[in-house]
């Protein structure tokens, strides 16, 4: 909730022991962190836009977890947080993305040239290829946090910054709230319209408010790059195209991002980073560079194969259905995708998805000649 | 307006020494709320123009009502407990509403918003409860239930009779914004009173976090159990925090008297029975809320009143009496009667089908209750319904012989 704070000072008149939330029944990475201890000694204190711990954790209350699936359960209102609630979520960070320390640096690398080969991928088994990130503008609070007239802000200011671009990435911007019915068909034919978030896990933290206020789509006349404005994050990027030249799809996304970024800068507006978590996003396992690179690729004799997930694992790659995540995967193709976000670089990330992919349709291919893999399985990553 | 809310304070003051008396835990917490700055001002780094809500797609009370001049107004108070405008108007704005059903669009988050906000909750009210005008108005609360006259039905047409009302803690934040050991708190105080209720009211408290699988399933089969609610209307104004922290079902040995607790209200009692005793129903109903009252009381706690607005409940809608009253009638003729819907408007009656709100009548078996809630007595309002349906009962008799039926009247809406 926006603004004022004056009713956590007034909670402050309640003992630790009668506010501490009821977690017994909790399987996420908050529920497992916090202690009457953190909560005690963190409850007074507030980021300069008055963002509090209760307002942190209020998404991992209402969400207990999926036995299976270990959620986050905790959200950033904006770039202070991660600072001013450190106690809590420098844990949850080390949990989440693989032991990373509150001491570690993370690397940005967005110079495409560093990426060797992703320009072959065989067409017939690698359907198409994405890059996702996201990024924050500095300034502002993040999407659980801001007010109406922050909101409009950010979009003002990422409107111009975008319809600012040409060549490959001219494009047009397409509000959520006046788009027409043609617009809208054509948007979602394309697969390129978001919806009003429907999880509990969103809409619990106050990502959903004032819907469809100032949330948009932008996307190149090519629809090749795309934005989304103010959904879970204040930017969402997207790169993507037909068949297997990642290469391409990484290339894209570096460049358009840069450009970005610059025109972001001039406004005395840049990105959300910092060394230590590179770039600052609403949900902490989107920190560092918030990338997730991926195909989707036909692996119907290697998806049976019992190796299978440890393959993937080695890798460093995380398997979805083709509706991206919790989907069941559709006529043997998978969307595969790097597992990690923090401590590597986008290089990095893209590249072990480039590398990983061609082995595994090499592998596919040996298995439809009848022929053992095992020779070929990797070494951990 | 200013003399309203000074006597709140001071009523709470007055609370907070009768503690002092009764030695209660209470006593520390509401002394030192005194000591809370009341509405410091926000930080706000926009203008108002640029902060008010997009509502030309609304229709909604709340959209209907909240000029930019009253948001620019209201936008930077906030009550003592630190509830603002904009929390308050969040479920109108996230909730455009339906073109043909008008919904409330903005919630109280305590007492004071009621106060604090008048500028647009006033106009709210007025609209809302047709036309009653909290600045001039007084709302009358009757619960002297040997006033009912002949508020027995005839069996073979009313299947069951239902009085419901809500209640909330004075003191305590509502349920879009209190925080979790507030909302422990009514449980507490709630549950501690009811367990001196003796009798046909005495019974038990079902914790929606500790009650067993047994427990749950006698609960779903007498249909008692509330749910989490899933109605954005709700999850959106912040009602469902916390779930299920701090919530239950109170119900008597009997079934007949039940208490829900943290759900949209502090509380909500419902006053029950299969048949057609709508006076015996009302009357439990009202002696087991004064004994409520009365064993808050000695705890050093009240309800929510005042006598411009009667009851404080979370919604506006609810304000006045919060009481709907109602039974299960069968009126398969008159239910396709062309002139039903002008007989129960005129009668100042609502049909809902049998599952409730927004559900369909099932073979000819409606839910019949009052329209109103605020301008009225709880007295006023009963009769009022058990004169309708016995007028509407000899409607469909005359229907079953052949008969013609004549569109009533319409009733005075403030008496």
């Amino acid at each position: 909730m926006p603004f004022g704070n004056t009713h956590n000072n007034f909670k402050l008149n309640y003992k630790v022991e009668e506010e501490f939330p009821d977690l017994s029944k909790h399987n996420n990475h908050m529920a497992k962190v916090l202690t009457k201890e953190i909560y005690g000694k963190l409850r007074d204190k507030q980021t300069p836009s008055g963002y509090t711990l209760d307002d942190v954790i209020q998404t991992g209350v209402d969400n207990p977890g999926h036995p299976f699936i270990m959620t986050v359960g905790c959200v950033a209102g904006d770039e202070e947080s991660y600072e001013v609630f450190k106690d809590l979520l420098d844990p949850i960070i080390s949990d989440r993305h693989g032991g990373y320390k509150s001491t570690d640096k993370h690397k940005t690398d967005l110079n495409f040239e560093n990426l060797k080969g992703g320009d072959d991928l065989d067409p017939n088994y690698v359907l198409s290829s994405r890059v996702r990130t996201g990024r924050s503008i500095k300034g502002y609070t993040l999407p659980p946090h801001n007010s109406r007239g922050e909101r409009r802000a950010i979009e003002k200011l990422a409107v111009e910054a975008l319809t600012s671009l040409d060549g490959e990435f001219k494009g047009k911007y397409y509000p959520l709230k006046s788009m027409t019915d043609a617009e809208q068909e054509q948007l979602i034919s394309d697969h390129f319209l978001f919806d009003k978030p429907v999880s509990p896990l969103l809409t619990c933290a106050g990502m959903a408010r004032d819907w469809p206020d100032a949330r948009g789509i932008w996307h190149n006349d090519n629809k090749t790059f795309l934005v989304w404005v103010n959904e879970e994050d204040h930017l969402r990027v997207i790169s993507m195209q037909k068949g297997g030249n990642m290469r391409e799809v990484f290339r894209r996304f570096c460049v358009g991002l840069q450009k970005i970024e610059e025109i972001f800068k001039k406004h005395n507006h840049g990105f959300m980073w910092n060394e230590h978590l590179g770039y600052i996003l609403t949900c902490p396992s989107n920190l560092g560079t918030g990338l997730r690179g991926g195909v989707h690729v036909k692996l119907p004799k290697l998806s049976t194969h019992p190796k299978f997930e440890e393959i993937l694992t080695r890798l460093r790659l995380q398997k979805r259905g083709t509706g991206g995540v919790d989907t069941a995967s559709v006529g043997g193709v998978f969307d595969i995708s790097n597992a990690d976000r923090l401590g590597s670089s986008e290089v990095e990330q893209v590249q072990l998805v480039v590398d990983g992919v061609k082995l595994m349709v090499e592998m596919e291919k040996k298995l439809e000649k009848g022929e053992a893999i095992d020779g070929m399985i990797p070494a951990q990553k | 307006m200013a003399s309203s809310f000074t006597r709140i304070l001071s009523s709470k003051r007055n609370v907070g020494i009768l503690s002092l008396v009764g030695g209660s835990v209470a006593a520390g917490f509401l002394l030192h709320r005194e000591h809370v700055t009341a509405g410091e001002p926000l930080r706000r780094r926009y203008p108002a123009s640029a902060e008010y809500p997009d509502l030309r797609k609304h229709n909604n009370c709340m959209a209907s009502n909240l000029t930019p001049a009253i948001y620019a107004k209201l936008c930077d108070k906030a009550t003592p407990n630190g509830y603002t405008i904009d929390q308050a108007i969040q479920t109108g704005v996230d909730n455009p509403g339906h073109p043909f059903i008008k919904t409330v669009g903005l919630v109280a988050g305590d007492e004071e918003s009621y106060e604090v906000f008048a500028d647009l909750l006033d106009p709210v009210i007025k609209e809302r409860h047709n036309g009653y005008d909290p600045r001039v108005m007084k709302h009358p609360t009757d619960l002297n239930a040997t006033k009912i006259q002949s508020g027995v039905f005839d069996e073979r047409y009313v299947l069951s009779s239902r009085v419901r009302t809500g209640r909330s803690i004075r003191g305590l934040s509502l349920p879009p914004a209190c925080t979790r050991a507030e909302r422990r708190e009514v449980e507490r105080v709630v549950v501690d009173a009811l367990s001196g209720l003796k009798g046909d009211l005495a019974g038990k408290y079902y914790s929606l976090t500790l009650m067993t699988e047994q427990e749950q399933q006698q609960l779903i089969d007498d249909h008692f159990l509330f749910d989490k609610p899933v109605s954005p209307l709700l999850t959106c104004a912040g009602m469902a925090r916390d779930w299920p922290d701090a919530r239950g079902i109170w119900h008597n040995n009997e079934k007949t008297f039940l208490i829900w607790i943290n759900e949209e209200d502090h509380t909500r009692v419902i006053s029950m029975e299969k048949g057609g005793n709508m006076k015996r129903v009302f009357e439990r109903f009202c002696r087991g809320l004064k004994e409520v009252e009365r064993l808050i009381q000695e705890r050093g706690w009240e309800f929510m009143w005042n006598e411009r607005l009667g009851y404080i409940l979370t919604c506006p809608s609810n304000l006045g009496t919060g009481l709907r009253a109602g039974v299960h009638v069968k009126l398969p003729r008159l239910g396709k009667d062309p002139r039903f819907s002008k007989i129960l408007d005129n009668l100042r009656l609502q049909k809902r089908g049998t599952g409730g709100v927004d559900t369909a009548a099932v073979g000819g078996v409606f839910d019949i209750s009052n329209l109103d809630r605020l301008g009225q007595s709880e007295v006023q309002l009963v009769q009022t319904v058990i004169d309708g349906v016995n007028y509407l009962i000899e409607c469909e008799k005359r229907l079953e012989k052949g008969q013609d039926i004549k569109v009533p009247a319409p009733l005075k809406q403030f008496k």
